[in-house]
């Protein structure tokens, strides 16, 4: 594919160079051209008036024979043999996809000790698990993850791989693109099949949020993605599903070049922030490490998990790994509560994607207010007691 | 200890908006930054080599202006700087660019570690780091706050995780990304600014680092960007009036009828 000017036809007069949204136009000799930046996005084509360029679909070849692949695969991710939620979520959208496809739904399951959990998987939608227990894959390592869904995927043919994209997911899932050279699409908020080819179209948000992004692996198999977490909809449990639960034997190849010593838990709440259904932020606007605590309350009064901005962070006022945003983490609950965050784009970034937010803050022009769903105007010290008191009354 | 760091310039995204009339991004004036999780890439190679001794070299693939950011990388302190750059490498994927810098690193030579900020913040795809590791045939380790030790051809290291972190030994060379917790990068001292004005960036096309033609740009790209568009508006806002406890007590009703508490 390639994108083209017509010089003859193009009148210079730049509306493509602002429609391109990673800069790759500029004006030369009073005509358009395209620089190297270019990504073959075709923002351009729809922005020209004077049909003065042109994207040539170049009939590609395909780089393995598509027809060889079929089926949809999760990778069913678990910590110490709990089934991640979001394996749930891949579990409910990848039913979807192979139904479409007529396809089978498969789902990979590595860890060690796990076995009796497959069933579960079956529970909720897979046809087929495929099951590495094994003493060696214990921890989380990228190494003998990839080797087992690579193994795997060489073997079966998958047209379709889908992880969550969680800090395992996004690890170790570049490794086995990379081996199979095919495409990878990172953080997907949206998904569809195109039922006659097969072609995923995967949407993910870029540019910080800015704009939204459809990508698509036309030539390569299998088609590989990372999902966010909360955006599917989990599958629902049924008991009396069938399937087939298959073992498969790990082999160390050479020498192991990565181990875990050990795994520290250090949350101070309950909730691991990405997989939370509440969250309580909290930026500067605190004031002091006093005032931030009176957040956790609020949290567990919700039942939530507790988050910040980096200004919150490197005021100390918290952990890193609480951080929301650009820097920090992309969370996706039901209900996001901003308490004293003026907004920055760098903040919303990482949640703006919350269903309902309620924003806290003293100044009513603050930025978070574009984005919320209730705004309160006031101190946050006044608010959140406030908000202590109603919350504690209302759920008893 | 041998160093490389991969670097990326980009957009400062904060400064991107949407024209939400023609639905375009508006990048007028939008200043070109080095990603920030590579700054904190460039921050711990260099000291790195404070401690154990060696040579930094700052990598990045992009046109010709991306000098610009090796530049800024070399008035940090780091000691060499080499930029990939060939119209052929136009619309490189996440595979492709791997495929790419790979290619570069293998020509630089021999070295201990490479080093690459978690993600980039105009793409946020944090793929560019494994991917160029399993080219590159040695172990990945992402999203590391802190090195603990290095000794010979091991290094010992803290991973973020979801949930807490874990402690990673792995063997050398290996290609790590680093988030912003592990240090707080320096500012460009004046003996560096000085010598990123006189230096001139080592460019390398896709011929000098021997890269397959059909594995390169656009063409070597697995994906393809087939549509853009802006995200969809979130809902209308309600501003809400009233004593805090009115205020309060409207939000409670609200999100209790929406089943939310």
């Amino acid at each position: 594919m390639s994108i083209s000017i017509n010089p003859d036809k193009c009148t210079g007069c730049e509306t493509c160079v602002t429609a391109c949204p990673f800069a790759a136009i500029e004006m030369r000799d009073g005509k358009a051209y395209i620089t190297e930046a270019c990504t073959v996005c075709g923002a351009c084509v729809d922005a020209c008036e004077f049909q003065a360029i042109d994207r040539t679909e170049e009939a590609a070849k395909p780089a393995v024979d598509l027809s060889a692949y079929q089926g949809v695969w999760v990778f069913a991710e678990q910590h110490k043999g709990d089934i991640a939620s979001v394996s749930l979520e891949l579990l409910g959208e990848g039913r979807k996809l192979a139904d479409k496809r007529k396809a089978k739904l498969s789902a990979v399951f590595i860890g060690s000790g796990i076995r009796d959990k497959a069933a579960e998987l079956i529970a909720h939608g897979a046809d087929i698990v495929y099951v590495a227990d094994d003493p060696a894959l214990k921890d989380f390592n990228d190494d003998s993850y990839a080797a087992v869904l690579t193994t795997l995927a060489k073997q079966h043919k998958p047209e379709i791989i889908l992880a969550g994209a969680t800090a395992i997911g996004r690890s170790f899932f570049p490794k086995v693109a990379s081996t199979l050279y095919t495409g990878l699409t990172a953080d997907c908020t949206m998904l569809d099949i195109d039922a006659a080819t097969g072609h995923l179209h995967q949407t993910r948000p870029a540019f910080g949020g800015n704009i939204m992004a459809t990508i698509v692996t036309p030539n390569h198999r299998p088609q590989m993605a990372t999902v966010r977490h909360k955006v599917m909809k989990p599958a629902a449990r049924n008991g009396s599903r069938t399937g087939d639960i298959i073992d498969v034997t790990f082999k160390q190849a050479g020498t192991v070049r990565t181990r875990v010593v050990k795994t520290v838990e250090e949350l101070t709440e309950t909730v691991n922030i990405c997989e939370a259904d509440i969250i309580v932020a909290g930026g500067r606007g605190l004031g002091s490490a006093k005032n931030f605590a009176m957040l956790e309350e609020l949290a567990k009064v919700l039942g939530g998990a507790v988050a910040a901005t980096r200004g919150a962070v490197d005021e100390g006022w918290i952990a890193y790994s609480h951080q929301v945003g650009q820097t920090g983490k992309t969370v996706c609950p039901k209900l996001y509560i901003a308490a004293g965050i003026s907004g920055a784009i760098q903040h919303v970034a990482g949640m703006s994607s919350a269903d309902v937010i309620v924003a806290i803050n003293k100044d009513p022009d603050a930025p978070i207010f574009n984005v919320a769903t209730y705004g309160i105007v006031g101190d946050v010290n006044e608010v959140i007691p406030a908000m202590i008191k109603k919350f504690r009354e209302i759920r008893g | 200890m041998n160093i490389i760091v991969l670097v990326k310039q980009v957009p400062d995204t904060a400064e991107v908006k949407i024209n939400r009339e023609t639905n375009t991004l508006i990048r007028d004036g939008v200043p070109s930054i080095i990603n920030p999780f590579d700054m904190y890439a460039i921050e711990e190679a260099l000291r790195l080599r404070e401690k154990h001794g060696g040579k930094v070299t700052a990598v990045t693939m992009g046109p010709p202006q991306a000098a610009e950011a090796l530049k800024q990388a070399v008035a940090m302190g780091v000691d060499d700087a080499v930029l990939l750059s060939d119209r052929a490498f136009a619309g490189a994927d996440t595979w492709a660019t791997s495929y790419a810098l790979a290619a570069g690193i293998r020509k630089i030579g021999t070295f201990d570690l490479v080093i690459a900020g978690k993600q980039a913040i105009d793409g946020d795809t944090a793929q560019v780091g494994p991917e160029t590791a399993d080219m590159l045939d040695i172990p990945f380790v992402a999203y590391i706050r802190k090195i603990e030790q290095v000794e010979g051809k091991k290094m010992v290291a803290e991973r973020l995780m979801d949930e807490g972190y874990d402690v990673v030994e792995t063997t050398l060379p290996a290609l790590i990304t680093v988030v912003k917790e592990i240090n707080e990068p320096r500012l460009p001292s004046l003996k560096g600014k000085m010598k990123a004005k006189n230096l001139t960036v080592t460019a390398w096309n896709a011929k000098d680092i021997n890269a397959d033609d059909a594995r390169i740009g656009l063409k070597g790209s697995p994906t393809q960007v087939v549509r853009i568009f802006p995200p969809a508006p979130r809902g209308n806002r309600e501003m809400l009036s009233g004593s805090i406890d009115e205020q309060v007590g409207t939000v409670a009703k609200n999100l209790k009828g929406q089943s939310l508490i």
